[in-house]
């Protein structure tokens, strides 16, 4: 049931790192994720999209080298859609996603305390209604792990370019919001 | 100034440094970064704790898919709550606020109405993850980055669900509120 101290260390450190940088990126905040959804407020593609680009690089780069493996998800079309138009519309009225509701409880929000509970009871019904489930996420259509290069004949590099030109796209074109004059950090006493 | 007491850091900064987080995931723990199979494995911890007799004849436990741990991935979820805490507590930016300001021009100052909504929404949130087998980061980062066809479906589909859902909730107008 448990994994070596060691991977629990390694886990804890990663997502110190991850939660730090949630926060920072302002992404743990409900008018900052239903700005996006309001396709007002760019910052939560933005930092997904630079994100998604440099992790591509390196993590094809690891493989290449042979230093770390894929770890692809089954493009079951039952599981994917019916599962995105759940998590879609739960997205919109609990105004977090998964990372970012606990982010935001580390910021104090109290309604994403509320949603993380709820998080996890929908983790037990999910569970507990497995049979129910299962056939509808197993029997639509399995590609198997499958990525977009075996789909579509064009090579892992390509697509990578691709990506990082809709990001720096996006970036541009795009505005995010600024933390406002009484959010600008104070002066303190350090240099 | 120091960084790490900023209230906010660019976008880019943030993306690209959770792009190198994933360099490190990978190397490190060969795993990616993702937040929701550790509440499926808690879960059914909990309710294989409560009734034990489940695992005999419940279809998620005779699936050899389904075994709960606790692990690197479970670690991962504490470290980003702590994460995010030391970050706000660096900067001051933490907050007593419960209704936000969209939300209470809509629905109303009510907080009973804004938890209930907040518990519902994160409920169908994590059953839709758990059905697809992946959230924002374990496909729409993580996934996507491997250039995964189911990532990337799922991505464009959370992201037309999700901003139709928030236009209907709130209508244009709601946009002068964020």
């Amino acid at each position: 049931m448990f994994e070596s101290p060691d991977r629990l260390v390694l886990g804890l450190a990663t997502g110190i790192v991850f939660g730090f940088l949630l926060q920072k990126g302002r992404v743990a905040k409900y008018q900052v994720i239903l700005g996006q959804l309001l396709l007002k407020d760019w910052t939560v593609l933005k930092i997904m999209l630079t994100a998604i680009g440099v992790g591509a690089i390196g993590v094809y780069a690891l493989v290449a080298l042979e230093m770390a493996n894929l770890h692809i998800k089954p493009m079951l079309w039952g599981g994917v859609l019916l599962g995105g138009i759940f998590f879609g519309i739960g997205i919109a009225i609990f105004g977090y996603c998964p990372g970012t509701g606990v982010a935001a409880c580390g910021e104090g929000r109290k309604d994403a305390m509320v949603g993380v509970a709820g998080m996890l009871a929908g983790a037990g019904i999910f569970v507990w209604m497995y049979p129910m489930w299962l056939p509808i996420i197993r029997d639509y259509g399995d590609w198997g792990k499958i990525t977009l290069s075996e789909v579509i004949g064009i090579p892992g590099w390509v697509w990578i370019l691709l990506v990082i030109m809709i990001a720096v796209g996006i970036n541009l074109a795009m505005p995010h919001s600024c933390p406002t004059i009484q959010d600008k950090p104070e002066k303190t006493g350090f240099p | 100034m120091n960084v790490f007491l900023q209230k906010a850091w660019s976008p880019y900064v943030v993306g690209a440094g959770i792009g190198i987080l994933s360099w490190f995931a990978f190397a490190t723990a060969d795993h990616p970064i993702g937040i929701t199979t550790p509440f499926e494995h808690s879960a059914a911890l909990v309710i294989q704790a409560g009734v034990p007799d489940i695992i005999q004849n419940h279809a998620y436990y005779q699936n050899p898919e389904n075994t709960p741990v606790i692990g690197w991935e479970w670690m991962l979820v504490i470290g980003v709550l702590v994460g995010a805490a030391w970050s706000a507590y660096l900067s001051g930016d933490h907050t007593q606020e419960v209704v936000s300001e969209l939300w209470k021009w809509r629905f109303g100052p009510s907080i009973p109405i804004r938890l209930t909504g907040a518990f519902l929404g994160g409920a169908l949130m994590m059953i839709g993850a758990r059905l697809a087998k992946g959230c924002t980061s374990g496909h729409g980062i993580s996934g996507t980055l491997q250039l995964a066809v189911s990532s990337w479906i799922f991505v464009l589909v959370i992201f037309s669900v999700s901003a139709l859902t928030a236009f209907f909730l709130f209508g244009k107008k709601g946009r002068s509120h964020v």
